[in-house]
């Protein structure tokens, strides 16, 4: 038999760096312009929080857009319905919640936050079978299903819990601040950060070590072929579709509580952020979209600080930025 | 002999464009038929169409007496079809291994199946844990092979393999290729390489403008080079 190919050993693909010092290099270069190492520091924590919280509400899009080309514009009512049950579940607890023991607020945080999810989620598989799955490749159609869907939520939840803004109190023991020396970083903020990690790290678990998640990532890069392996992408897609749903249900109860208060409209912001997150980062890369979303907040933060008049179109620009050094974004994982 | 596939009458509209024309064509359990024929001809639509990556607009298809025509891919392929796409479609972001992993549907990588692909493309074995992406377009050829017989099929579907592969690499192909004819495997092969084409074939079939215009064995056609010239526009000769 003819002996095949080169003895020599491959090269070793090279880890591209370039975006993860990103964020590095762009906490490190605003230093001299904050003047303040206690302000840059309390800048940068706050960045970190509220990145780890864009990350959780992005991570599903990003896999829903990567798999199966799909325009969610209506993931912003995943969120405000999240934020919606957080509110309904911990109303009666109010006590506990007040308590200045962390057990007992996290006992009564926990299941919130995971039947926010539920109820996310269980939304989710509502909506792809009812909105997404008749316009499936039809992009002009989704955007228009998935915005009417979205405004459908919002007027829902108008009319169960009326216009007014509810308010959704942090609980005792995460209110205030770690002092270290004159820097102040908010307790909230440190669990903010600590569970967008570890949402990041289950991601990235299941996505590397198991089969499903070897599917996933196959299913964004050729989904056609990984049809013609036998396996059926649609229920994929469904199942990676409530699972985002979930992570923005649980995204919605974090983002409540870092504001504390919730309204039906409280998603519309935050789906641009999202957008860009998701833009910038590669569709349907978790990596790019966990630094994406750390680099949005970053600018959210210093921009505000440094240039306020800016903080409106700070992102965009940054957006634009990023798209003109790789056009694909970050991480490119489709040829999209 | 029975047939394993059948196309009766099989037509294939991609947007406006009508490419297959009325395709009617068997392949007998345990043979490999070769699929010839100009760029454009339709060979490439006829192997999609069979897999369900588009949806025949009027026709049948049958797979081992079953009608398979309105059957979403998936159903498709578990129904024990292989197929290698022109483009070879490894998943670049996942290893070698992990390409195989996801290929073997139905349980654990089996090593003696393994240690028979490795025997024809060690390559793979040598390169197990580097990404899909990095390795060059003979061993990405050899891994979409390797995944489509990762497990026994019933059908192999292959189009073009050794599209743009050095000749050290073709040769590797056309034995890889033999030895899973000895297997049993029966094969539906797109081939543009006519030595290869003449190696393997068992019989052959060419289209033109999405139709067949020639059946009949391909030890025939490859001694009949007037023949070759009006079907194919060259002779085999031309081509090795």
């Amino acid at each position: 038999m003819t002996e095949l190919a080169a003895t020599d050993p491959l090269p070793k693909p090279k880890r591209d760096l370039a975006p993860i010092l990103l964020p590095i290099a762009l906490a490190l270069a605003v230093i001299p312009f904050i003047g303040s190492t206690s302000s840059w520091l309390t800048l940068t924590a706050a960045s970190l929080a509220m990145g780890m919280m864009i990350f959780i509400m992005a991570s599903g899009l990003t896999l829903v857009f990567g798999l199966m080309d799909v325009l969610n514009f209506g993931h912003g009512a995943f969120i405000a319905v999240g934020a919606y049950i957080a509110t309904l579940v911990l109303a009666p607890f109010a006590a506990s919640m007040q308590a200045d023991s962390l057990w007992m607020n996290l006992a009564v945080l926990a299941p919130a936050a995971l039947l926010s999810m539920a109820v996310s989620g269980a939304l989710g598989l509502v909506v792809e079978r009812v909105l997404i799955l008749p316009v499936y490749g039809q992009h002009l159609k989704q955007i228009l299903m998935t915005t009417g869907g979205l405004i459908v939520a919002e007027q829902t939840l108008y009319a169960l819990w009326g216009p007014q803004i509810i308010p959704l109190p942090l609980p005792a023991s995460l209110r205030g601040s770690f002092v270290i020396g004159d820097v102040a970083i908010a307790k909230y903020r440190v669990l903010a950060t600590l569970i967008g990690l570890a949402v990041f790290i289950a991601i990235q678990l299941v996505l590397n070590r198991t089969k499903l998640g070897l599917l996933i990532r196959a299913g964004v890069e050729n989904r056609e072929m990984v049809e013609a392996l036998g396996y059926r992408i649609r229920r994929l897609f469904l199942g990676v579709f409530m699972t985002g749903s979930a992570l923005a249900g649980l995204g919605g109860v974090m983002w409540a509580l870092y504001r504390e208060q919730v309204h039906a409209s409280m998603s519309d912001d935050l789906t641009v952020l999202i957008f860009i997150v998701v833009i910038i980062g590669g569709l349907g890369s978790i990596g790019g979209c966990f630094i994406g979303a750390i680099l949005v907040a970053m600018v959210a933060n210093y921009g505000g600080f440094l240039v306020p008049k800016l903080a409106l179109v700070s992102n965009i620009l940054l957006m634009v930025a990023i798209l003109m050094w790789r056009p694909r974004g970050l991480y490119a994982v489709t040829s999209r | 002999m029975t047939d394993l596939l059948t196309l009766s009458g099989v037509h294939t509209h991609i947007g406006r464009y009508h490419i297959l024309q009325g395709i009617d064509l068997v392949v007998p359990q345990g043979q490999t038929t070769m699929l010839l024929g100009r760029n454009g001809a339709g060979k490439t639509t006829t192997l999609r169409t069979i897999m369900g990556l588009w949806q025949a607009s009027s026709g049948e298809i049958n797979l081992a007496g079953e009608r398979i025509e309105s059957r979403a891919t998936p159903d498709i392929a578990r129904r024990g079809v292989g197929y290698v796409p022109e483009s070879m479609a490894v998943f670049s972001d996942l290893t070698v291994k992990e390409n195989l992993v996801l290929a073997a549907r139905d349980g654990p990588l089996d090593d003696t199946q393994l240690d028979w692909i490795f025997g024809f493309f060690p390559a793979l074995r040598r390169f197990w844990l580097s990404r899909a992406g990095s390795l060059s377009g003979g061993q990405k050829q050899m891994l979409s092979i390797a995944r489509a017989i990762i497990e026994p099929r019933k059908l192999l579907l292959i189009d073009e393999p050794t599209k743009g592969l050095a000749p050290a690499i073709v040769m590797a192909l056309i034995e890889c290729l033999k030895d899973i004819k000895r297997k049993g495997a029966t094969i539906l092969l797109v081939e543009q390489n006519f030595f290869a084409a003449r190696e393997l074939g068992d019989s052959v079939l060419v289209m033109d403008n999405g139709t067949i215009v020639h059946r009949g064995g391909m030890a025939a056609l490859a001694a009949d080079v007037p023949l070759q010239e009006r079907l194919l526009g060259l002779s085999l000769e031309a081509h090795q």
